[in-house]
């Protein structure tokens, strides 16, 4: 279990503006999945907590030992934190062999035991047959294991992982999630990992804090964060959404109802508590929630009728990008039946519509 | 024609010395200054660079002053070693680590500092001691540039004049180096015995050049 409070500002410089970093959060056994853009301040909550930079004020503890308090003026040094960190570019040794590099970190245990764990690392990670190879004569899905074998080879009380996947294709990238999986599975212990991509932490995260500008934004499960975002800024970061502008023109809390002034056209969604009439919002709705269809005229309830802009293939299907910059996803045979349309309506479903 | 080549043996033993000691002390103050974590580093930085813009006969001077038999120094290493250290070849060594060890600090500086970071964290959140980071990964790292380092030292050492001609003088067969052999040669009027030994000392200090780039390049590679 890792509790960390950091605070740590930079001035502005002639190069950079000014950051102030400012986080609290605890981690238990599991993944936390550190989110956000670059620059908002994940690799250097990470460093904070390995000790490679030290925060102005706050406190870190570490399974109950404090790592740094500000207030009674402990900092550990990095080497006894117990903190295992995976390097973005592995920081394997390149001078010694994968065996000497498990070594080199298991130096604390006696030699026999130390023999042993090397052993047992090295057949865990499927690492047997390229021991004796320096890391430049490595894959890189095997330099991916040896520094993840090396980071807990110490068995240290927290594994940190910065943005591991970054720059791996995706066989790579699928074969890591496996490996980190296993590491939650087999050591119990607190892993925070550093990413940008909201695919890695539906396939990693138990939990999901949200970075933005050095503050946590909104933590909780993936799930929960993609279907309630909690504010337009997290919506914005998490890329799933199209954000709309619109007004409230109505709100009746007995019917459950509200009419939304999108442009020329009225939309009907559900109630809205704690929002006024006039207030100025945003629609916040994924692509594959919109209904869309083919047909002439002012169509129904909730139907818009938009230019479509370019229609691009994704992986999954088919993206229509309609004028303004409204998104909607449909599968490959539903394009197929709609894509001789000339005039385009999109539907927003009442219930799902949510404003920020 | 016969030459007297004990200059130049003295001289290669001269150098061998003082790179020898010019490593050991000139490593750890590059390792101190490369991690910026000594109090007075700026300080400490500009007291190594001075040597290398002083003249020669400035420094030996001091050196004279500081070693002499009347010095404390001077006096102290008299009693531990049973004669005086000035004029003797042993000064040579000095002299020579005076002229060398400031350069070899630069140049080993620069290939610690040139170290990739990373490795010492790593190094350092796997538990490793600061000694222990230093032996096993930036000093291995660094190696190539740390022996070019000490090869181009070698190559320095051999070279000093103005510092032996005040610390250890120009005793033929006792303290006359090379280099002071070949101004000796040329006072005397002795073209043909000056003549071989610019060529020989030419010779030695493009070898030990050519290896220096060769460590260097193989390092980048």
């Amino acid at each position: 279990m890792v509790e960390a409070r950091i605070r740590k500002s930079f001035p502005a410089r002639p190069d950079a503006a000014p950051f102030s970093l400012d986080v609290a959060f605890t981690a238990g056994a599991g993944i936390t999945v550190l989110f956000g853009a670059s620059g908002a301040g994940k690799t250097l909550t990470l460093d904070c907590i390995a000790g490679f930079s030290t925060p102005d004020e706050g406190r870190i503890l570490l399974d109950g030992q404090i790592l740094f308090d500000s207030g009674a003026s402990v900092n550990v040094p990095p080497r006894s934190r117990r903190c295992g960190y995976v390097f973005q570019n592995y920081a394997l040794f390149p001078h010694m062999t994968l065996r000497r590099n498990l070594e080199f970190a298991a130096m604390r245990s006696p030699r026999l035991e130390r023999h042993r764990k090397v052993n047992e690392m090295i057949e865990r990670f499927h690492l047997g047959d390229v021991a004796g190879r320096r890391p430049h004569e490595l894959s890189g899905g095997q330099k991916q294991r040896c520094s993840i074998a090396r980071a807990i080879i110490g068995s240290p009380g927290l594994l940190l992982l910065d943005e591991p996947a970054r720059g791996l294709e995706a066989p790579l990238r699928a074969e890591l999630y496996a490996l980190i999986r296993q590491v939650r599975e087999e050591f119990h212990i607190p892993v925070l990992l550093v990413t940008h991509s909201l695919e890695e932490c539906f396939e990693l995260a138990d939990e999901m804090l949200v970075i933005r500008d050095g503050r946590v934004v909104q933590n909780g499960a993936p799930r929960a964060i993609a279907d309630r975002p909690a504010n337009v800024e997290v919506a914005r970061l998490l890329g799933i959404f199209n954000l709309l502008q619109v007004e409230i023109a109505d709100l009746d809390p007995q019917r459950n109802l509200s009419r939304l002034r999108f442009g020329e056209f009225d939309l009907w969604g559900p109630y809205f508590p704690g929002r006024f009439r006039g207030d100025r919002v945003s629609l916040c709705i994924r692509p594959e929630q919109l209904r869309v269809a083919g047909g002439d005229g002012s169509g129904g309830a909730n139907q818009v009728p938009l230019r479509l802009v370019r229609a691009v293939e994704t992986p999954h299907g088919v993206r229509l990008e309609f004028e303004g910059g409204v998104c909607a996803e449909v599968s490959n045979d539903e394009y197929e039946g709609l894509k001789n349309n000339k005039k385009w309506l999109v539907g927003f479903p009442q219930r799902e519509l949510r404003v920020l | 024609m016969s030459i007297d080549w004990f200059p130049l043996w003295l001289s290669l033993r001269v150098a061998g010395a003082a790179t020898g000691l010019s490593l050991a002390i000139g490593v750890w103050v590059a390792y101190a200054l490369a991690n910026r974590r000594v109090r007075g580093g700026d300080f400490l930085s500009a007291a190594v660079t001075l040597p290398l813009v002083m003249p020669p006969t400035v420094l030996g001077y001091y050196l004279l002053v500081l070693l002499s038999r009347n010095s404390p120094l001077g006096a102290a290493y008299e009693w531990i070693t049973g004669h005086p250290l000035v004029f003797t070849w042993q000064a040579a060594v000095v002299a020579a680590m005076f002229h060398a060890t400031p350069l070899l600090i630069i140049t080993v500086r620069a290939a610690l500092e040139s170290v990739d970071r990373t490795y010492e964290r790593a190094a350092r959140s796997l538990g490793a001691s600061d000694w222990r980071v230093f032996w096993r990964v930036s000093l291995p790292l660094a190696r190539r540039s740390v022996f070019a380092a000490a090869a181009l030292a070698f190559a320095r050492t051999l070279g000093d004049f103005g510092i032996t001609m005040m610390i250890a003088g120009n005793i033929p067969g006792r303290t006359q180096t090379l280099a002071v052999a070949i101004y000796d040669a040329v006072e005397a009027g002795n073209g043909s015995v000056a003549r071989a030994m610019v060529i020989v000392i030419s010779i030695i200090a493009i070898a030990v050049i050519a290896l220096a780039t060769r460590l260097v390049q193989r390092q980048a590679a």
